[in-house]
């Protein structure tokens, strides 16, 4: 007997819903594993890590505004993968949005201290989107692999920053960081932690929707993205719409930048390179490039970072610990979304 | 024939049917095949016939319905387990890797093959089989390099490599030229008579009449006839599969060309990786309401021809003008603004986007107008009304318009295409290979289409391989060959001889054996 994997005649929905949970509840067991194997309790692991995500207003509104950034650049790189163009420079997108920020807030000193804010945004966007712009006119003129070249530009990017912080716009008192903003240019806060970036992250789901799914724009890119030649064939220019969407794909990266260091750090400084970019790129495929299952999805694994660390204090348990749960999760949930196209099939021994 | 019936069949289906989400594809459907026997399987476009054959090979898995394999019954789960059971198929499409060698193709997939595969063992063994079969091919040459009709003899190989018995051609002669056809009609011949069988899908009655010793008519996913091909003619065959009479001969306005649509000027198209342009120095005119007919075997250069007029491919010199207006460097976008619609070669790889919706497909050239959108915002209500009104004017089979286009067979996806660059079509239409793969029915209604577009005013550039479609259609044939234009005949004033002579480039000799 063997087991194959073979295409579904059509796609299935129930499968669509039903997966998703399978997979969950197959990660929830092999997390036990581990949990058992170092001696902990799965049970009260589980509980720990739900009360660290969702146990009380104040972890609740931390791991909303976790999942405020991982959203938005979920839906940023969402944006270039339905042309089938793996933007995987969201990172260093991110990061040139928090280095526009910050060039603002410390040097644009002619501004009233009420326009840093709003201008500090669109500087952040604006260089997020020239970054990304580069590798979308690199395969667009001359076909450069964008999976190389956005890669490459993330560590141009955070190397970049840290050269800032540290030395060209360090600040004056300590060893690393630049000043801190103005504190009338912060992004103001709505709820407890939760600022007022949560607005604009699912302004931008909505937009974004109505783009891709409404429009003739929308309509262009999912052919783009499902057949080029056909698409090139209808009259739609592929090289205009690479480079288009990869200027909006990096604006909404670089706003998630901008945004989150006007909301948090309100400067520059290590940590500016958490992992969201990359971690967009896990929300965009789970949520099917879908602006608004990336909300749910995005909320999911904030959740798993906050409650990973509430279980490193609860439980007692190593960091990395957090870290293996995570990645327990992540996996099969990945890896099951292959059947919502494909099933599963039993071959008996060839007879004779 | 008749000791034959005395023998078990190999292939016996017996009441076999499939469902797919609203269409029953194979409703009760029996067939059976003898040794040595060809079977032609003949119907219409969605008649089934690709569907019962795919059960066959493990593709898909019957509904209900049993399969005996030389007198067994026999359990089909995958191309794997069909092939075992000596059973190959040959697809519309091939299936071979572009920048793969020949060799590699035909080892590709095997099961016992070891960690590192003797090579030179292998290459030995296919020389060996394709002499014979009188299959020429160098077992080195790389799929790229090969013409169409080489690249099926690779598929062939292939399955005569892994022993199949009962071979099954979809489609085989429709995309190759007349004497590859009659090349291929050798090869099978020889293998039947070493007790191979084989089941011939095709639309084609000529070849039912030449190729096949039994004829099984399916309609709507069921048998309506069998009977031995000497009893029939191809005009009852074709009665058969539409259920009426067919016209074999079409009405028309007679030729009254209006001004110069398209003008074509020494327009050359270089060649970067070839010593030989794709084109060199091509002049043509085509009027209102004249057909324009392109004949030649293909890959002499017509596609490049359709492409560089519609802005797909850069034009290395001369001119080219639509309305007297140069755009020779116009892009597609342009071109389509300027009222020219174009079917072409390839319906899924260029004419449809297979994982869109049938109604999203058919607006594909009209959602920038009115009818479809407004300001910029698609009109989702007019696209299905749209899509509505398409799908019935050109009868295309589908359970919905919601079904993605990959989901349709061959002929239904060519229709859908068909229908959407008919319908936008706004004075010059550029058709190749417009009935490819479609049944008399359909063939019969896209150049009745042809033809009414015609007398309408439009000016039609109409590319195909079929020199009698060409004769029945076209005003003017002019010949392509490697790339140049060898002569435009006005169809009254030549014949078949004439032009065969022209499509073979005069100073060449056929290199049929």
């Amino acid at each position: 007997m063997r087991l194959a994997v073979v295409k579904r005649d059509t796609k299935s929905k129930s499968m669509a819903v039903l997966i998703p949970l399978i997979s969950f509840i197959v990660s929830l067991i092999l997390g036990a594993i581990v949990l058992l194997a170092s001696k902990s309790s799965p049970l009260q692991a589980y509980s720990a890590m739900l009360k660290g995500a969702f146990g009380n207003a104040r972890r609740f509104q931390y791991t909303i505004v976790e999942a405020i950034p991982l959203l938005m650049c979920g839906l940023g790189v969402g944006i270039a993968f339905r042309l089938k163009f793996w933007n995987i420079g969201a990172e260093g997108q991110y990061v040139w949005g928090a280095i526009g920020i910050t060039w603002v807030m410390q040097f644009w000193k002619f501004l009233p201290t009420f326009m840093l804010l709003p201008i500090g945004l669109v500087v952040g966007m604006l260089l997020g989107a020239a970054w990304a712009g580069i590798p979308g006119f690199l395969k667009a003129q001359w076909s450069v692999d964008e999976t190389l070249t956005t890669l490459m530009l993330n560590y141009v990017a955070i190397g970049f920053a840290e050269y800032l912080y540290i030395n060209a716009w360090k600040a004056p008192y300590g060893n690393m960081g630049t000043p801190e903003f103005p504190e009338e240019a912060w992004l103001t806060q709505v709820w407890g932690k939760v600022h007022s970036g949560l607005f604009i992250a699912l302004a931008l789901v909505v937009i974004l929707w109505f783009l891709l799914y409404k429009t003739r724009w929308g309509f262009e890119l999912n052919m783009i993205g499902k057949n080029p030649r056909a698409a090139r064939y209808q009259g739609v220019s592929i090289k205009t719409n690479i480079v288009l969407a990869m200027l909006i794909s990096g604006a909404i990266c670089g706003l998630a930048g901008s945004m989150n260091t006007a909301a948090i750090a309100h400067r520059l400084t290590k940590g500016v390179d958490s992992g969201y970019g990359f971690t967009g790129i896990i929300i965009a495929w789970m949520a099917g490039l879908h602006p608004f299952a990336s909300i749910l999805v995005a909320i999911v694994i904030a959740a798993l970072k906050t409650g990973a660390e509430s279980l490193q204090i609860a439980m007692k348990l190593p960091e990395s610990m957090g870290e293996v749960l995570q990645g327990l999760v992540l996996l099969p949930l990945l890896a099951g979304t292959i059947f919502i196209e494909h099933r599963l099939k039993i071959i008996k021994q060839e007879a004779q | 024939m008749n000791q034959q019936t005395l023998l078990t069949p190999v292939v016996r289906m017996e009441h076999i049917s499939k469902h797919f989400p609203g269409v029953l594809a194979n409703d009760q459907v029996s067939l059976e095949l003898y040794p040595g026997q060809v079977l032609a399987l003949l119907g219409e476009n969605g008649a089934g016939k690709s569907t019962l054959m795919n059960m066959l090979v493990g593709l898909y898995r019957p509904d209900s319905g049993s399969i005996y394999i030389r007198g067994e019954l026999a359990d089909i789960q995958s191309p794997q387990d069909s092939m075992a059971l000596g059973i190959g198929m040959i697809h519309q499409e091939f299936m071979l890797v572009g920048n793969m060698t020949v060799a590699e193709n035909i080892i590709l997939g095997l099961r016992d093959l070891p960690f590192v595969p003797k090579l030179d063992e292998i290459k030995t063994k296919i020389t060996e089989l394709s002499q014979r079969y009188n299959l020429q091919v160098d077992p080195d040459a790389v799929i790229h390099d090969l013409s169409v009709g080489e690249q099926q003899r690779v598929e062939i190989l292939k399955l005569v490599y892994r022993g199949a018995e009962i071979l099954i051609l979809d489609e085989p002669t429709a995309v190759l030229t007349p004497g590859e056809s009659r090349d291929l009609n050798k090869i099978i011949k020889k293998m039947l008579n070493e007790g191979k069988s084989a089941i011939f899908i095709t639309h084609k009655m000529d070849e039912v009449i030449e190729f096949s010793h039994k004829v099984q008519v399916l309609r709507r996913g069921k048998t309506v006839n069998i009977c031995d091909t000497k009893e029939v003619t191809p005009r009852d065959l074709a009665n058969m599969m539409v259920g009426r009479d067919i016209l074999f001969s079409l009405d028309r306005c007679p030729f009254n060309p209006g001004g110069v649509k398209l003008k074509v000027e020494h327009v050359t198209v270089n060649n970067p990786l070839g010593s030989r342009p794709f084109l060199d120095d091509v002049s043509l005119e085509i009027h209102q309401g004249e057909i324009l007919g392109i004949a030649g075997v293909a890959g002499n250069g017509q596609s490049q021809l359709t492409e560089v007029i519609t802005g797909l491919l850069p034009c290395s010199a001369g001119k080219i003008y639509i309305d007297n207006k140069e755009m020779s460097h116009a892009t597609p976008l342009q071109i389509i603004r300027a009222g020219v619609s174009h079917i072409p070669s390839d319906r899924g790889a260029m004419g449809t986007v297979g994982d869109m919706s049938v109604g999203e497909n058919l607006s594909m050239k009209k959602y920038r107008t009115k009818e479809i959108s407004q300001g910029g915002i698609i009109k989702r209500s007019f696209m299905r009304a749209f899509a509505d009104k398409l799908i019935k004017t050109f009868v295309i089979k589908t359970p919905d318009q919601n079904t993605c286009v990959k989901f349709l067979s061959g002929g239904n996806i060519q229709k859908t295409v068909l229908a959407r660059e008919i319908d936008s079509c706004g004075g010059l239409l550029i058709a190749v290979y417009p009935s490819r793969g479609l049944d008399v029915g359909a063939t019969e209604a896209v150049r009745q289409n042809l033809i009414s577009q015609r007398d309408k005013g439009n000016a039609i550039l109409l590319v195909s391989e079929e020199l009698e479609e060409l004769q029945m259609v076209a005003d003017k044939i002019a010949v392509m060959f490697e790339g140049r234009i060898m002569g435009i005949k006005d169809v009254k004033e030549t014949n078949t001889e004439e032009l065969g002579l022209l499509m073979a480039g005069t100073t060449t000799v056929r290199r049929d054996a």
